[in-house]
């Protein structure tokens, strides 16, 4: 990596330039984004950083020269290497399609052909762009390819399938077909957000160093506030198809100065466990109903009358520190701490107990000898990468998956292995939040309903249920409005709180909660690991909290299991697995798990 | 697609700023989205016409169905605007009469087979396993026979009345309707609402037709229209054939068949019927094929 340290005084070639980019969706001639000015120079990363909807992908394909059908470039202009690209004929493009600028998908598993050895599409690429050479030439610059992102280059591995490989594998093999090429730019579409944090952290290094080592311009788009401050130099962060504030990496973290990346950092959880997350209230706007001045004004406390009027334009600080907020001057510096943490919770008997349970899928043996106890106010949660079989428990337990043996007990009892056996008592007492809240409500009911036909089969009688209802959604602090909405006039956190309003109407004394979050912006997810934390304040609900987000639990687990490959490889009170692990896997997986501070620190 | 749409102002979350949904409920939007097509509203145009002429007809015919009025096979003249059929009665009154049968019998035939097939098949999406195996292939063998000839046969065993006709007719369209229902409620039994009910011990009768049901009403409204079209080709064909209705009923399948000797000398005891017979099943297809496009641009899976 001879090149990476160039003397300061050279300054590199801008690779990426962006002026004033406007795209406006074709049907309503409403902007999806709006005057998005960036610049990325030969081997540096830009991190693009927003929430779902904030455009931040449209920005990225644009970069390409495409534009997502229902989209047009009506403003702006962008420039790589120099040349501007509105100036391109369609042949031109798709030369620089690949070539020039190439693009690592978010999904890889969707992205390679699956009908295609690798060897195959690699070369496909290859012929694209450097025309016909010959097999031992195409033969050897794949093998080299392949090396580089770490990946063995045998025979035997190029006549692979794409199902063939894991998927970090598939992914590494997406970002050696980008850097085939040698092009100039990337765009990185959030490679690792389908990966485990070990197959991320080895993703993300490979990444950095072939940017690094072939001075090539990334832009590196992603939600994770985290992976991002892994890995740019500069962030720029979007919020509602504008970006509000960039600057050099550790401008953007160590003095956040828009109230909104400020309130962002804020949502990210932190592992040491100092500050508690705090969620952002509302909405992001939509395209087309957006205010009048600066967009982050309806959820910003810092809001006065001038940043209703007019969009703000951007306030400079040192290091080309842009900040596009009236009061950013006054705006405290330093990224807030404190909050208050999760103070250990006065645990009270057993609720739940899980002795010796062994789960199969048909023949394979997934859960190996799991014990368990979940005592009254507690939150245990269970971590665990993809395959750890963390899901498979909650379901064993909530009777979902009846494939089991072993005991799970319910304050003593022991219960059936299917919940259309159980007693209605005990499918009362387990309520499951699924992870995927546009999937766990029925789309042809309205939330009322939902929460109706709950308290309908717990609830006893059936007076008072729209009362009862309205309580139901106070609790989870939604409106009473709610209740004639369908899920599909509700954003996914909406539908979350729905979701937990539905299992809380039955009063459980377990609440499992899958992944919760997993499927919701950052913000969101603050707000409902919020939401969570306050109910168990209020009712001593007893919860079993299982994810793959080690970060997440630090401020809500009072105790911590540690799974892998079907069974328990550590367990013990949060500080103490956080802080003095003692299995192998946990402090892999402690080390592996991205966090803004560690990177800041490094 | 110039779709109205509503504004939902109110935030419900505290702290909201109120979000611009642009949804209304499904099924309006499904309609709109039906009639914004050519073939949606030339269809439907062309449908309620022909229900109107098959209902209302008998209102305006100049004779009764089976009065003698005319020569056989006698051209159009004053007293028979159509001319007279094969045994002298009037065309045009016996065209009028004779579509009221074809449209109730098709009607019920594909409320039979839609309902039936609609029970298996969910049935079969849900229990998955052995019952499904032992519902589709129970279907499968059923499909084995073209409809026509499956018909045929048991209208040859039994004496033919008009709610037998309609019943091997439904018959005939219920593991075709199932095997389409059972396609789409798969997709909709791996999603975790319905395992959100298992959870809670809904009742299995309930998770069917409750949490499934509702949300296979797209494909189910395709298929009816689907089977709406086929029944009345079946009907007026199983009359045709003269192994369902019989004379003297006025009826536009069997008209086909008495007239068809003398089409060369007097088309129109032919040409009306089939003519109504094509305009009706045109109709009814368009139209479905209208709502089908709609469905596949709107509801995708309910997301």
């Amino acid at each position: 990596m001879a090149t990476a340290e160039r003397p300061p005084a050279e300054q590199p070639a801008t690779a990426v330039q962006v002026r004033d980019l406007k795209i406006d969706l074709v049907s309503s001639g409403n902007d999806i984004v709006d005057a998005i000015a960036m610049e990325v120079r030969a081997g540096e990363v830009l991190g693009l950083v927003g929430e779902s909807g904030s455009g931040k992908t449209t920005v990225g394909m644009a970069l390409m020269g495409y534009c997502r059908p229902g989209g047009k470039v009506t403003g702006g202009e962008i420039l790589i290497d120099g040349r501007p690209l509105a100036a391109m004929a369609a042949g031109e493009l798709r030369r620089l399609r690949g070539g020039t600028v190439s693009y690592i998908p978010q999904d890889p598993g969707t992205a390679l052909n699956p009908a295609l050895r690798i060897a195959v599409q690699l070369s496909e690429m290859l012929e694209a762009h450097k025309g016909q050479t010959s097999a031992e030439d195409q033969k050897a610059r794949i093998r080299e390819t392949l090396e580089e992102v770490a990946l063995p280059n045998d025979d035997e591995f190029l006549r692979r399938y794409p199902h063939q490989l894991s998927g970090g594998q598939q992914q590494r093999v997406a970002i050696a077909m980008a850097f085939a090429c040698r092009p100039h730019v990337i765009v990185c579409d959030e490679p690792t957000t389908g990966l485990d944090v070990t197959t991320q952290a080895r993703v993300l290094e490979t990444v950095r160093d072939l940017c690094h080592s072939h001075r090539v311009a990334a832009v590196y788009v992603s939600h994770d506030l985290a992976v991002v401050a892994e890995l740019a130099d500069t962030v720029a962060v979007m919020y509602a198809g504008r970006i509000v504030e960039r600057g050099p990496r550790d401008a953007i973290f160590a003095t956040p100065r828009h109230p909104y990346t400020r309130k962002l950092l804020r949502a990210v959880p932190d592992m040491a466990g100092k500050r508690a997350v705090v969620g952002i209230g509302g909405h992001a706007p939509l395209p087309g109903n957006r205010p009048t001045g600066c967009f982050f004004a309806p959820r910003c406390d810092l809001a006065i009358d001038r940043c209703r009027e007019a969009f703000p334009l951007p306030t400079e600080f040192e290091g080309g520190h842009l900040v596009h907020c009236y009061r950013a001057e006054e705006a405290p510096s330093e990224l807030p701490t404190g909050g208050e943490t999760q103070a250990p919770a006065q645990a009270g008997d057993v609720v739940l107990s899980v002795e010796h349970l062994n789960g199969h899928y048909g023949s394979a043996h997934v859960l190996h000898d799991i014990d368990l106890e979940v005592r009254r106010n507690e939150c245990v949660a269970v971590v665990g990468e993809s395959g750890s079989g963390k899901t498979t428990l909650a379901r064993c337990i909530s009777g979902l998956h009846a494939n089991y043996t072993g005991d799970v007990k319910l304050g003593g009892d022991r219960l059936a292995e299917s919940a259309r056996k159980r007693s209605s008592q005990a499918r009362k007492q387990i309520q499951y939040v699924f992870q995927n809240p546009y999937a766990s409500l029925n789309p042809r009911r309205t939330v009322g309903q939902t929460i109706a036909r709950q308290l309908q089969l717990f609830g006893g009688g059936r007076r008072d249920t729209g009362k009862r209802v309205a309580e139901c959604l106070e609790r989870v602090a939604l409106s009473a409005a709610a209740v004639n909405r369908y899920p599909d006039q509700l954003s996914g956190g909406e539908r979350q709180r729905v979701a937990i309003a539905r299992a809380l109407a039955a009063e459980p004394s377990l609440l499992i909660c899958d992944e919760v979050t997993s499927a919701l912006d950052v913000s969101v997810q603050a707000a409902i690991v919020e939401l969570l934390r306050d109910l168990r304040a209020e009712t001593g609900l007893s919860m079993l909290f299982i994810t793959h987000n080690l970060a997440l639990i630090r401020t809500i687990a009072d105790r911590v299991l540690v799974m892998t490959q079907g069974t328990i490889v550590e367990s013990g009170a949060t500080v103490s697995v956080f802080e003095t692990p003692s299995a192998e896997y946990t402090t892999k997986l402690l080390a592996n798990t991205p966090t803004v501070e560690a990177a800041l620190n490094r | 697609m110039s779709t109205p749409a509503i504004t939902i102002e109110d935030p419900i979350e505290p702290g909201g700023v109120g979000q611009e949904v642009m949804r209304q409920r499904q099924w309006k939007v499904l309609l709109s989205a039906t009639m914004h097509q050519w073939r949606s509203r030339i269809g439907l145009v062309i449908f309620v016409a022909m229900v109107f002429v098959a209902l209302a007809g008998p209102l305006f015919a100049p004779h009764s169905p089976t009065q003698f009025v005319t020569a056989p096979n006698s051209p159009p003249s004053s007293e028979a605007l159509f001319g007279g059929d094969n045994l002298g009665r009037d065309v045009w009154s016996r065209f009028l009469y004779g579509g009221r049968s074809v449209l109730g019998m098709s009607v019920a035939a594909t409320i039979i087979g839609v309902t039936l097939g609609l029970a298996v098949g969910l049935t079969a999406a849900y229990m998955s396993g052995v019952t499904d195996e032992v519902l589709m292939r129970i279907s499968d063998v059923f499909m084995a026979f073209p409809q026509i000839v499956l018909a045929l046969l048991l209208l040859t065993a039994f004496p033919s009345s008009v709610i037998l006709i309609v019943l091997i007719v439904g018959l005939s369209h219920a593991p075709r309707v199932a095997r389409v229902i059972r396609g789409a409620a798969q997709q909709v039994v791996e999603r975790d609402f319905v395992k959100a009910a298992e959870a809670v011990g809904e009742p299995r009768r309930r998770i069917i037709f409750g949490e499934l049901l509702p949300n296979v009403t797209s494909p189910l409204t395709v298929e009816f229209g689907l089977r709406l079209t086929y029944s009345v080709g079946l009907i007026a064909a199983i009359n045709f054939l003269g192994v369902g209705l019989q004379p003297p009923k006025a009826d536009w399948g069997l008209m086909i068949n008495e007239n068809r000797l003398a089409v060369t000398v007097q088309p129109w005891g032919v040409l009306l019927p089939v003519i109504a017979l094509a305009l009706l099943t045109i109709g009814s297809n368009l139209l479905t094929d209208g709502f089908a496009r709609a469905a596949i641009g709107i509801d995708r899976g309910g997301e």
